[in-house]
């Protein structure tokens, strides 16, 4: 009797901890609702497209964070693609195995550990100079901090997430339709940009998809370098404000509920860009069979 | 597949190896910012590091010889709090994920475990805020850990499941067979068979929370004292990089060195044993 017992109770604690996760999320998710609905009541739609950003008179429009936002993390990914695509031809077709292949991989591992706040700092005191450098050459004014060295950043900081899914699916590239290839009389360059890549593309779009959440949500490292300014961007090496830099910077600051409850909708708005992106990166990569 | 039949095969072959020669380059590239981001915390952050750096508290701006001993004590207490909470929730839903794959719950808690990983950090402070700080009226460390801990569990249950899967049903079947009750079949004979995967789970994800601010900036807030009183703001070692960077003062940005070179070094250490533990503790079937 009492071993009967004990398994009725271990096993409701296995569903009860599955069932406190499904709760957690739901619960974020209302939270962050609830905290939001005074700022959704007053603005409305045109919380998304109002351009100032305005405390002290109450009036708050995040389109210049939204625009910070996409425009670091899209310039980010154009830097970083080049080199995650790379990394995945080289580890999953050049180099599969080898003292050269550990060496690379390692690293790109070691370099996801490094935490955001270290990337931001060592921005600040050594990216910073040699972009404000560039910018007296190419005479636009050297702030130095700006949406270019954010972008900067997020580049080197996402390499490694486009590049470990990339590599996988390179690797699951069946070899009997490379050797068909190769039998044909193909050159390993004309293999490789007709044969794998094109049966590896959703796969390392995911990766590049997955690695675009990271690049939106990241807070620390651009919060530093971005230069925090609540105007609207007029060029790439202008200073700005991402959605993430300005709850960071203002929100222990917030006074009074209407200020707090737009910092909220735009930790809403983040939260569900960041779910939708992860939720069609999953159903991409478990179509193809990869695991994440 | 087409291939150009009028390009003669040396042309082919210049295109070949200058696709080779390109892929390998790109790729060497990217080692060039993970070196020069070493190189630099090694370099300023060895300058500053000494004993008094590790007892000792920061000293007001204009005395030298300040420490970080608050910011490492701080840390810790956070690291061994999330692990507390997240640690036994982030392994049974792991288990359940194994045992009961193919059930309606479990298929919506795969969902909300992608979900959660890629939640934004600084939306979990807000999150920690509205749930702990509020109620309380105060910054504390509490709640910086609940969040740390929110951000461990998709770590956790991935690698618990992932591990438990790799282990062959006969194990099972056979201790069920000795009429062993099936919760001690999971408890001494599942789980141990998996524990480097799961214990390689919990380090890295300790790793990724080690150095993580924006769920501490308005949670635990940082102090300048000595503050273990989990109910009352801490400081942590992110937090302390973040406001001494941001300052004006060159001490406090050796400070601020000195404290990276801390972290990054626990950070790294943290991933080798994990690394370590799969490769020595691998249960082989």
């Amino acid at each position: 009797m009492c071993k009967l017992r004990s398994e009725t109770v271990f096993n409701k604690v296995l569903y009860f901890s599955a069932i406190t996760i499904v709760v957690l999320l739901v619960s974020i998710f209302l939270t962050l609702i609830l905290g939001s609905l005074p700022s959704i009541k007053a603005f409305g739609i045109y919380f998304l497209f109002g351009k100032t950003w305005d405390p002290v008179f109450s009036k708050f429009g995040a389109f210049p964070f939204l625009f910070g936002t996409l425009l670091t993390s899209f310039l980010a990914l154009a830097i970083s693609i080049p080199f995650s695509t790379s990394i995945s031809i080289f580890l999953g077709e050049y180099f599969k195995e080898g003292s050269l292949s550990s060496v690379i991989k390692n690293m790109v591992e070691l370099l996801a550990g490094i935490p955001s706040i270290i990337y931001g700092f060592w921005g600040l005191f050594i990216l910073v100079p040699i972009v404000r450098f560039i910018e007296i050459k190419l005479d636009v004014p050297p702030y130095g901090v700006g949406i270019f060295t954010a972008a900067l950043i997020l580049a080197i900081m996402i390499i490694p997430y486009s590049a470990s899914l990339g590599r996988e699916v390179i690797a699951l590239v069946p070899s009997d339709i490379k050797e068909a290839a190769y039998s044909l009389g193909a050159t390993r360059y004309e293999v490789i940009r007709k044969v794998m890549l094109p049966y590896a593309r959703s796969g390392i779009f995911a990766g590049i998809f997955l690695s675009l959440g990271r690049a939106i949500g990241e807070t620390m490292a651009v919060t530093v370098v971005i230069g925090n300014t609540n105007f609207f961007p007029k060029s790439i090496f202008d200073p700005s404000n991402t959605m993430a830099s300005i709850i960071a910077n203002e929100f222990t600051e917030a006074t009074g509920e209407l200020y707090l409850s737009s910092l909220i909708e735009i930790g809403l708005l983040l939260f569900v860009v960041t779910a939708i992106i992860n939720i069609i990166g999953r159903y991409i990569t478990k179509r193809i069979g990869v695991k994440i | 597949m087409q291939i150009d039949s009028k390009t003669g095969i040396s042309s082919r072959i210049i295109k070949d190896r200058f696709f080779k020669a390109l892929v390998v380059s790109l790729s060497f590239f990217v080692t060039i910012p993970f070196f020069f981001i070493l190189f630099y915390i090694f370099k300023n952050g060895i300058a500053s590091i000494s004993w008094e750096f590790i007892v000792n508290l920061p000293k007001p701006v204009g005395e030298t010889g300040g420490g970080i001993a608050n910011a490492i004590a701080g840390t810790v207490l956070l690291i061994a709090l999330s692990c507390a909470t997240a640690v036994p929730l982030g392994v049974a839903a792991g288990v359940f994920l194994s045992e009961y794959k193919n059930s309606k719950l479990a298929e919506w808690l795969i969902l909300c475990v992608a979900v959660l990983q890629g939640i934004p950090s600084i939306v979990i402070g807000i999150i920690a805020y509205t749930w702990i700080v509020i109620p309380m009226r105060h910054f504390s460390g509490l709640a910086g850990a609940i969040a740390l801990g929110i951000m461990m569990l998709p770590v956790i249950i991935k690698s618990t499941e992932e591990t438990l899967k790799l282990i062959p049903d006969t194990l099972k079947e056979a201790s069920l067979a000795l009429g062993v009750p099936y919760h001690k079949t999971i408890l001494m004979v599942i789980l141990p068979a998996g524990l480097s995967g799961i214990v390689t789970g919990i380090l890295l994800s300790i790793a990724r929370i080690a150095g993580e601010t924006a769920p501490l900036l308005f949670t635990a807030f940082g102090s300048q004292f000595m503050s273990l009183n989990v109910l009352k703001p801490i400081n942590a070692l992110p937090l302390l990089i973040f406001n001494y960077a941001n300052s004006p003062y060159s001490e406090w940005h050796s400070l601020a060195w000195g404290a990276s070179f801390v972290l990054i070094t626990l950070v790294l250490v943290l991933n080798l044993t994990a690394r370590l533990v799969t490769k020595k503790w691998k249960v082989q079937f």
